[in-house]
């Protein structure tokens, strides 16, 4: 009886969350899939497929995406590594972690033109260099700027988990190794390390997705001199209304970042475990 | 547990005063839609001076519900899913076509419209709506050239021609836009902006390419913002953009080359989600009264079509050629049609493989 009704109190509490996966996961999911195999009357085709891997633009277009979204991951992941290493050994550790992650409360259109004021010609960071005499540059709308602004955008979501993951390794494990001979390398390649990888693993996931489909930047900031798929995305349902095809290169999208989670996802035996335990 | 479930209740009651306070301030300022003495304008942003609002409510009593959209597509969605009952809105030219042919709007009955005679005629009786049987023009403009004379002189940017000039490397913005771009390519090669040949296209689409090393951004509404900062020398965009950003920077200047260009309308339609068809005409026909055309001109800086009401504008601004252009120029400005789904797609890909090409 006991045990009846509480599997049953248990089935009450999933209501609300399935019922709010189901509406706003599932449904858009099949949706999206369904208008991708559409033509606009209804019917079933596969030719919005056959557009898409039919043209160069796309498939190029398709690389860019990967590509940058490399790029921004590489950047945040070599900056953000040493940052949260540092970060761990402070004292107020708390306090410094709140200051990384404040930018985060701030609107992301905001702080995009933000950068416009400090890139811009007549910018803050012209004037600067103008006091050494250096004349003003061209920042905006390169490659750099873009990546520079999408990296600072993305960093808070890197450092976090790698923070975490190194805050969880029982710093007498550190001592151990220290106490058994091994050097400050040793420890750091052996040790914090691998045990740090879930931290890691999660700040991919977390930067490397949301770049694939990043679109404001890419205009503001790149000047359009930078495409990626969310471009192609938001044309195609707000200038040509072909909601069939702009589905389909969601889709694709949607693919991209489910082999990026397979790609990085936690190996099972290792969550197993709890933290400290050293077997491979 | 306990501590929780307080918090919880005072976040809750919290909402709920919030909630019956905006309830109250909606309905002391009539945008609630419980009252009949009341229309639902749905416009673009800032696009009308507010004083005219109030000065409509106070001489007609309809209050004016005012809500707005950042694109004409955005618009169209919105009353095609139905579910809104906006009275008046105002689409751009090659967007009435669209939603004409889809029985979106209802016709205008012209006896009810009590200032026709005010409209210039060169505005009236468009291709997209023919003898203006669904809509009356409330702003017009054209597509040119910002230039900033810090940095280029007024003879160097004249016609569409000079944009390519090798002197003008990495200086030109141009406005995120396939058909403003692909229409400029193409009225250099004297086609029409509503070209429907693949050869044309193609062409259009070349000299584009050979374009790309002066582009230094392809942006949309950006684009005023940057010209007010310095940021570029020359950029491609609307008139009432330019307008924007010339009030912000002193040296800026816009021309509307003499051998063509876009000529552009946002009319004002009668949806047919229409409620309230009394106040829309009577708001029609107080937009239509010369006073209150102007006195909007001035706010939002676009050009007037009521020809009555120029008489009531500012002999600078009535006179000034970048925004009221001479005859000759008018003569050869073409209006966007609407090219259907097949070319606006054609359109579309050809900008996005010049955008997609390297410098």
């Amino acid at each position: 009886m006991m045990t009846k009704s509480k599997r049953q109190r248990q089935l009450f509490y999933l209501i609300p969350y399935s019922i709010w996966l189901i509406l706003f996961v599932v449904a858009p999911l099949i949706l999206l899939l369904f208008q991708s195999l559409t033509t606009p009357n209804g019917h079933f085709t596969l030719k919005n497929y056959a557009t898409y891997f039919g043209s160069g633009t796309y498939l190029r277009m398709t690389f860019n995406s990967v590509w940058y979204s490399f790029l921004i991951t590489a950047i945040t992941l070599v900056i953000s590594y040493p940052m949260a290493y540092l970060l761990n050994q402070l004292k107020q550790k708390q306090f410094w972690l709140l200051l990384i992650i404040l930018p985060t409360w701030i609107n992301l259109l905001l702080k995009t033109y933000a950068f416009i004021g400090l890139l811009s010609k007549s910018g803050t960071v012209n004037n600067f260099i103008g006091l050494f005499g250096i004349v003003p540059q061209q920042l905006l709308f390169s490659d750099w700027s873009f990546l520079l602004v999408a990296a600072y955008i993305e960093i808070p979501f890197m450092i976090l988990p790698i923070f975490n993951s190194l805050a969880e390794i029982n710093p007498r494990l550190e001592q151990a190794s220290r106490d058994l001979g091994a050097n400050k390398w040793q420890t750091l390649k052996r040790i914090i390390l691998p045990l740090s990888m879930p931290g890691v693993k999660a700040g991919i996931q977390a930067v490397f997705i949301p770049s694939l489909s990043l679109f404001m930047i890419t205009r503001l900031i790149g000047g359009n001199r930078v495409i990626t798929l969310g471009t192609a995305i938001e044309e195609h349902f707000l200038v040509t209304q072909n909601w069939q095809l702009g589905s389909t290169i969601g889709v694709i999208l949607i693919v991209a970042m489910v082999i990026t989670m397979i790609l990085t996802r936690d190996r099972i035996r290792r969550t197993g475990r709890k933290r400290g335990t050293l077997h491979e | 547990m306990k501590k929780l479930i307080t918090g919880i209740i005072a976040i809750i009651t919290i909402v709920i005063i919030l909630f019956g306070i905006q309830r109250y301030l909606a309905m002391k300022t009539g945008t609630g839609e419980s009252s009949d003495k009341v229309l639902n304008l749905y416009n673009w942003g800032d696009y009308i001076d507010p004083d005219l609002l109030t000065k409509f409510t106070k001489e007609t009593g309809y209050k004016v519900s005012y809500e707005t959209f950042d694109s004409n597509e955005a618009m169209y969605t919105k009353i095609k899913q139905g579910g809104t009952s906006y009275d008046l809105t105002i689409p751009s030219d090659y967007m009435i076509q669209k939603m004409k042919s889809e029985n979106l709007l209802l016709p205008l009955d012209h006896s009810r419209l009590t200032g026709l005679s005010n409209y210039d005629s060169r505005f009236m009786n468009q291709s997209f709506d023919k003898n203006n049987k669904y809509s009356l023009p409330y702003f017009w403009g054209t597509l040119g050239i910002i230039y900033n004379d810090k940095y280029v002189k007024a003879n160097q940017v004249q016609h569409w021609d000079d944009l390519w000039s090798p002197q003008f490397k990495n200086q030109i913005m141009l406005i995120d836009s396939a058909r403003d771009a692909l229409g400029i390519a193409l009225i250099t090669q004297n086609k029409s902006v509503n070209d429907k040949s693949e050869a044309d296209l193609a062409a259009a689409q070349a000299k584009l390419t050979a374009l790309m090393p002066n582009v230094k951004a392809v942006i949309a509404d950006e684009i005023k913002m940057y010209m007010a900062q310095n940021e570029a020398a020359i950029a491609v965009t609307y008139s009432g953009e330019a307008s924007e950003a010339l009030s912000n920077n002193s040296h800026l200047h816009y021309v509307v080359p003499t051998e063509g260009s876009n000529l552009w309308f946002d009319n004002i339609v009668m949806p047919k989600t229409a409620k309230h068809k009394d106040a829309a005409y009577a708001f029609i026909n107080f937009m239509s009264n010369p006073e209150n055309a102007a006195q909007n001109a001035k706010y939002i800086g676009y050009a007037t079509p009521n020809k009555k009401a120029l008489s009531f504008l500012p002999k600078d601004i009535r006179n000034d050629k970048q925004f009221y252009p001479d005859e000759r120029t008018v003569s050869h400005l073409q209006v966007y049609d609407n090219l259907g789904q097949k070319w606006t797609e054609k359109y579309n890909d050809a900008f996005l493989e010049f955008k997609m090409t390297q410098r």
